[in-house]
């Protein structure tokens, strides 16, 4: 494998460079930054052009300019990064850092909710091939396939957040809400749980009668504008994610898993009231600090508990512990909710920018901050992005479903749940890991528009900027960024296929 | 496996061969059909395929009459660039709600998409939109499928230093992202015309062809027939063009749509942001990035621009599915 890694290594270095003359060259002759200078009528424009060529190197030929970009590009290879001044004179890098992490904030969140629901999704309706929900989840498919991410954006921007924040103002659900959200919850029920006229009948009439139930609790209680995670729902709810961590990982036959898991679950509960005075005002470090003992202690409980089943259990019980986790925080994110509500004016989903000027609160209400923030912008790319991850995985799992393997699995006398987890699934994951190693480059690009809609100032806005200019030094800072992305990826993808697939070791 | 899939099998196993005299003694009526009358059957009874064929060629027949298209006049009053006095605050006069139902009936009224704050009539904008936007897609679709089909079919033919060479440079091209390139591109050509924009945009857009049609030729060059096309002294470029490619045509075909349709989706993304169409010629992207802060007060100007938008890349996407099941029948059989 290590000479197969360095020899990537050293192609993918070349190619990069390759890819920063190809930009830089045409970025350097798109035009010409002094144009509208050289018209203008202003008095001082003498020192304005000559600022402006001492920023650029504009004196220097396209050629040269691009040896000496590289030169200070190449120092970032042992410590010494210098990528040039922007046309005002202020370093690039500078700039760069702080329009990468709000960024990566972006596209990251977004990436990973994109996959687990794409992937999901897929892997259903490979499952439930030809029925309702998969011709219908097929349209949708393609209709957020051919979806231009701007027209979407602006919709959301009225629907999702300014419609949903004067709602938020005096939140009663009215019931035609109610019975189209239950109808939808159960007839979507009814196709993941397939099967007989009956069991899909029952399935309708739970999903929907639960949700039903569900939300005119929320709107009698008016939960909405004082919303929060009771011990009622909380022990519900840490239950629930207990049987289906079970249900994922084990099945309900191995009973001990159940009760690791359930174990598990009551543990989170106690920690619901243990942990309160705690996390009253956290730093973020604590959190993830929590989050780490909250794994260690639910893999111990796995693992002490699991007996025959040890490996099932302890990542079942960590799967809980990271839900009751999770919980815990949302718990105490929607206890703040209305002093947050209140200081910014009941914009609660904001359609503009990565934080709200000058806010200041605790923990909780910056997070919510932050989350409100992103919340429009991941369900952009989210949408646009799972419909590919759908397509995907759903062509992969089918074309592995039907592979004799699988036959073989069920001639053993597998429980389908293990035919479907262990043997296709896994064998479906190979090719999606490409997919999204690849696909992680194109969606930092693809960010430009997503920002541009909603005014967030990252890499996107840093480039579209930077090219109005027409300004090399500063589109070629974005670029190294996301060209080195793409080569990482890439290079990422090509060896984890190899891991996963000992096929393709040998070529 | 119904009649029409074994004769579906066996056309695929002799071509356009005669029927076989057993399937006839056991009393099957059998239609011996080539290869071609199979992809056109299966895509013709793509029932998704064929109704967004029929929508797409209806939207291509109202953009390019109803305007008119390169100095010839169209059968609408209006005219895309004309400003006129706005009406009832500019709003669409198109009216489908039938009386019985408390509508106003069918109308088309004198505007029905509205106009803009200019008066400018806005189905003739919509439409010019249109007409540039699909001009553009198509060019692109045209030169990215040239271009990737020329390289994949050099690098996967000769192997060798030749594949070296143009696989490492469509690396360094993927490597940029595409909305970056075509930004940059666009910055630079945008302003010359909607045509050269398109060539431009399609310069870029062919590595992923690129790459599909060369794993092709990967694997039909050690084909029998390429083989014995070569021992009987055919030169490279016959068996290229006239042994391989016509092989391929169905990948290409669908790789070809699926370029039409992204390329659309790229326009308007480019035209949004400024570094496409520029006015005083438009495009549906440019449109929507015009008119969306009107769309608190004068929503028309948004929704139509940017419904032409989905309906064409929706139907190009979906011709592009059914054309993959008719070329790939495998597809479609897997029973999970």
């Amino acid at each position: 494998m290590a000479p197969f890694i360095i020899r990537r290594l050293f192609v993918s270095f070349f190619v990069l460079l390759g890819a920063t003359f190809i930009v830089y060259v045409l970025v350097a002759s798109a035009g010409d930054p002094r144009a509208a200078l050289f018209e203008s009528t202003d008095p001082g424009k003498a020192n304005k052009i000559a600022a402006l060529t001492r920023n650029l190197s504009l004196d220097v030929p396209i050629i040269p300019r691009y040896f000496a970009w590289l030169g200070g590009a190449l120092g970032c290879l042992i410590g010494k990064c210098d990528l040039g001044n922007t046309a005002t004179g202020a370093p690039v890098s500078g700039g760069l850092a702080v329009a990468m992490g709000s960024t990566l904030r972006l596209v990251v969140f977004a990436l990973v909710i994109a996959i687990v629901l794409g992937v999901s999704i897929g892997m259903i309706t490979a499952l439930r091939q030809y029925s309702g929900l998969d011709y219908s989840v097929t349209f949708l498919a393609f209709l957020f396939f051919s979806l231009p991410v701007f027209w979407i954006a602006v919709l959301m921007k009225q629907f999702l957040a300014i419609k949903f924040n004067d709602w938020l103002k005096a939140p009663s659900i009215p019931p035609w809400f109610i019975v189209l959200a239950a109808a939808v919850t159960g007839l979507l029920a009814a196709g993941i749980v397939g099967g007989e006229r009956k069991r899909r009948l029952a399935a309708f009439g739970g999903a929907a009668l639960g949700v039903a139930l569900l939300l005119i609790y929320f709107s009698i209680t008016d939960w909405f504008a004082e919303p929060g995670i009771g011990p009622v729902l909380m022990i519900l709810m840490s239950v629930i994610t207990a049987v289906a961590a079970t249900a994922l990982f084990a099945g309900f036959r191995s009973r001990i898993v159940l009760y690791a898991t359930l174990v598990t679950a009551v543990v989170g509960f106690v920690c619901y009231f243990a942990l309160d005075s705690i996390l009253a005002d956290p730093t973020a470090l604590l959190i993830v600090g929590l989050l780490v003992v909250a794994l260690v202690v639910s893999a111990g409980i796995g693992a002490a508990m699991g007996g025959l089943y040890r490996s099932q259990a302890i990542k079942a019980c960590m799967l809980t512990g990271f839900g009751c986790g999770g919980l815990i925080f949302a718990s105490h994110l929607l206890a703040a909710l209305p002093a947050y509500s209140a200081k910014v004016n009941g914009v609660v989903i904001a359609t503009i920018g990565a934080t709200t000027p000058n806010f200041s609160g605790n923990f909780w209400e910056t997070t919510l901050d932050q989350l409100g923030h992103l919340i429009l912008p991941t369900i952009a790319i989210v949408l646009i992005s799972i419909a590919s991850y759908t397509r995907y995985t759903r062509s992969s799992m089918l074309e592995v479903m039907n592979a004799d393997y699988i036959r073989t699995a069920r001639a053993k006398g597998l429980t389908e749940r293990t035919v479907i987890v262990r043997h296709g699934f896994r064998n479906a994951l190979i090719p999606i890991t490409t997919i999204v190693a690849l696909d992680i480059g194109g969606l930092i690009g693809g960010a430009i528009i997503t920002e541009t809609v909603f005014g967030w100032s990252g890499m996107g806005r840093f480039f579209n900027d930077a090219l109005k200019i027409p300004d090399p030094n500063a589109v070629m800072g974005f670029f190294l960024v996301t060209g080195t992305a793409i080569v990482v990826f890439n290079m990422i993808a090509d060896i984890t296929y190899g891991f996963l697939d000992p096929r393709i070791r040998l070529s | 496996m119904s009649t029409e899939e074994k004769a579906a099998a066996a056309g695929e196993g002799s071509g356009a061969g005669p029927v076989e005299a057993s399937t006839a003694a056991q009393g099957l009526n059998i239609v011996a059909r080539t290869q071609g009358q199979l992809v056109r059957r299966r895509f013709f009874r793509h029932r998704g395929a064929m109704i967004s064929l029929t929508i797409l060629v209806l939207v291509i027949l109202l953009a390019y009459t109803s305007i008119g298209f390169a100095g010839i006049p169209g059968w609408w009053i209006w005219n895309y660039s004309t400003p006129g006095k706005v009406i009832n605050r500019g709003a669409p006069t198109l009216s489908v709600w039938p009386t019985f139902l408390g509508g106003d009936g069918f109308a088309i009224g004198l505007h029905p998409f509205g106009q803009d704050d200019l008066g400018r009539d806005y189905f003739a904008l919509t439409m010019r939109g249109a007409q540039i936007s699909i001009l553009i897609a198509f060019v692109v679709g045209i030169v990215g499928t040239l271009i990737g089909a020329i390289i994949g079919a050099m690098a996967g033919f000769y192997r060798g230093w030749v594949e070296s060479v143009l696989m490492r440079f469509t690396d360094v091209m993927i490597t940029i992202p595409i909305l970056v390139i075509a930004a940059v591109l666009g910055q630079k050509f945008g302003g010359a015309g909607p045509l050269v924009l398109a060539i431009v945009i399609g310069l870029v857009l062919w590595t992923a062809l690129a790459r599909l049609i060369r794993g092709e030729f990967l694997s039909l060059r050690e084909k029998e027939f390429v083989e014995a096309a070569r021992a009987l002294g055919a030169k490279p470029t016959r068996i290229i063009f006239r042994h391989i490619l016509p092989n391929t045509v169905g990948v290409i075909t669908v790789a070809a749509t699926l370029l039409i349709a992204s390329a659309i989706l790229l326009e308007t993304a480019l035209s949004y942001l400024g570094f496409g169409v520029r006015a005083p010629d438009t495009s549906l992207g440019l449109l929507v990035s015009s008119y969306q802060n009107a769309f608190a007060t004068r929503p028309w100007l948004f929704w139509w621009p940017g419904l032409f938008i989905i309906t064409i890349a929706l139907t190009v996407n979906f011709i592009g599915d059914g054309l993959r099941d008719a070329f790939d029948p495998r597809q479609n059989r897997v029973r999970a």
